[in-house]
């Protein structure tokens, strides 16, 4: 059975993760309806080495990995905060 | 034919099966371009041909005939979805389907064996009452039946309520049928071929060309064509060749698996389907079990083949037909389908003009061939999007309308 290396707890069957998609870069929360329809149905769906998110289920860690889609070869796997720096902040009174 | 028989039958060189004439080479100009010689394109080809006269036509593919999904796909041909857009389609698809091999003089072995979508939760049965209801009213032969008539219609399904998923109900669906899916492709290829289509396999596009945002021409390994229009049909690679056309698609591209048993006597007459399982069957007119399941977890280009997919087939597998647990598994394969946020396709035009896309087929491109074939044939040739195709174009995921179609076979309800 294929291994993911999570971050946190080290490697697991693959049957433990979930995919959550390719990161993207997040439209502003006022970008309008045509740029979040974008962000959140439209695929890049690319051949070749794809930085993704997946989550370790039992643990809900939510981590990146770095994967080939033509070969399944997974690169690296790193914690989300190793690119994701800076918090997005959402007002609630939109 | 018998001295033909004797003669090649004594004979170590049997004549080459004339499918599609022999290979040219490429012009330097067609009026269409169709790329991907699939069920799809050939089909498309075909009706272009015979429908609207256009015979200036090269389909092109990387590899060879029908090599990618239409030889990969289980074979099932239905219409009762759930959707009125899906049943509507579906069902064109259906009665062409049914007069393919007169239509065409080809065998494509249609097999009508009735179809039971299993129900194990009241959830389930309340969907399936549903969709027997949209299909009735669009004269579509579905209707919800009960253990007893399931009984009289599959008498080796077990039916025990002692197992973690009971069946207490299936939507029985008369005309759902099987065919030879390869078979599909050649009708086509030599129905196109003899109108004057040209197939050109082994010849990969490698880019589009666009001016002014017009599709002008394509580029591939073998030279570039200059083109009146353009229409891919390459599921599994839709958006690789799509962003050719710098157009991007709500398109994932996740693997189908499915496996075929060593051949036994014949026992199961019905396709056998079950949403709350993910699982489907039926049995080949060799005798082999034909089983599928769900998509693969995540997304990825490669066809090979996993020991999770046949763990979790053979689980509830076991449960439906507990005797088939000494069947050896013969071959087992993947194909790569298209799967979009709403489960149906993305047809018709797109941003740039002259270019058509015919893509977004999931789990279930097969059975829509001929109907997609003639559809996307009329709207390459008139310029102008059919209605039945405009609920499955391109925008309308920025319009948010999309067609919530849950009647697909391999996806979670």
């Amino acid at each position: 059975m294929k291994t993911l290396n999570c971050p946190l707890n080290g490697p697991r069957n693959i049957t433990e993760f979930a995919y959550g998609g390719e990161v993207e870069q997040m439209p502003a929360p006022d970008a309008g309806a045509h740029d979040w329809a974008a962000y959140v149905f439209i695929e890049k769906n690319t051949l070749g080495v794809v930085r993704e998110w997946w989550i370790h289920l039992p643990t809900s860690y939510w981590f990146i990995a770095e994967r080939n889609t033509e070969s399944n070869e997974v690169v690296a796997t790193y914690p989300a905060d190793e690119i994701f720096t800076e918090k997005t902040e959402f007002t609630s009174d939109g | 034919m018998p001295f033909g028989l004797l003669k090649y039958g004594l004979n170590r060189r049997y004549p080459k099966d004339p499918l599609y004439g022999k290979p040219k080479s490429l012009k330097p100009s067609y009026d269409v371009v169709i790329i991907g010689a699939g069920g799809h394109g050939l089909a498309a080809a075909y009706y272009l041909a015979k429908d609207y006269g256009i015979t200036d036509i090269a389909v092109l593919d990387k590899g060879y005939l029908a090599g990618g999904n239409t030889a990969r796909n289980t074979a099932i041909i239905r219409s009762n979805y759930l959707t009125p857009e899906g049943v509507q389609f579906y069902d064109e698809s259906v009665r062409l389907y049914q007069g393919l091999s007169k239509d065409l003089d080809f065998n494509i072995l249609y097999s009508e064996r009735g179809h039971l979508t299993l129900a194990h939760t009241d959830a389930a049965i309340r969907t399936a009452r549903w969709r027997a209801e949209v299909n009735k009213h669009l004269g579509v032969n579905s209707e919800l039946i009960f253990p007893d008539r399931i009984a009289e219609l599959c008498p080796e399904l077990s039916l025990a309520e002692d197992v973690r998923y009971p069946i207490l109900g299936a939507l029985y669906h008369a005309p759902g049928a099987i065919a030879r899916h390869d078979a599909v492709a050649w009708t086509y290829a030599r129905a196109a071929a003899a109108l004057g289509v040209e197939i050109h396999t082994e010849t990969e596009v490698t880019g589009i060309q666009i001016e002014n945002g017009r599709a002008v021409g394509v580029e591939t390994k073998a030279g570039n064509i200059s083109c009146g229009r353009v229409l891919q049909a390459v599921a599994g690679m839709s958006s690789v060749v799509a962003k050719m056309a710098g157009l991007e698609l709500p398109i994932r591209s996740i693997p189908l698996q499915a496996c075929v048993t060593e051949p036994v006597k014949p026992f199961l007459d019905p396709i056998i389907v079950s949403g709350s399982l993910h699982v489907y069957v039926s049995q080949s007119d060799r005798g082999e079990l034909v089983m599928g399941g769900s998509v693969d977890p995540y997304p990825l280009y490669s066809t090979r083949s996993t020991l999770e997919f046949k763990e979790e087939l053979m689980m509830h597998m076991l449960e439906l037909f507990p005797f088939i647990g000494n069947l050896r598994v013969l071959r087992q394969w993947a194909g790569i389908a298209d799967m979009t946020p709403d489960f149906s396709p993305v047809m018709g035009a797109t941003p740039v003009e002259n270019y058509y896309i015919d893509s977004g087929w999931g789990t279930w491109g097969f059975k829509a061939t001929p109907v997609c074939g003639k559809r996307m044939a009329e709207s390459v040739a008139t310029g102008i999007v059919p209605d039945v195709l405009l609920p499955f174009a391109l925008e309308r995921f920025f319009r948010f309308e999309q067609v919530g179609e849950r009647g697909a076979a391999s996806v979670g309800h």
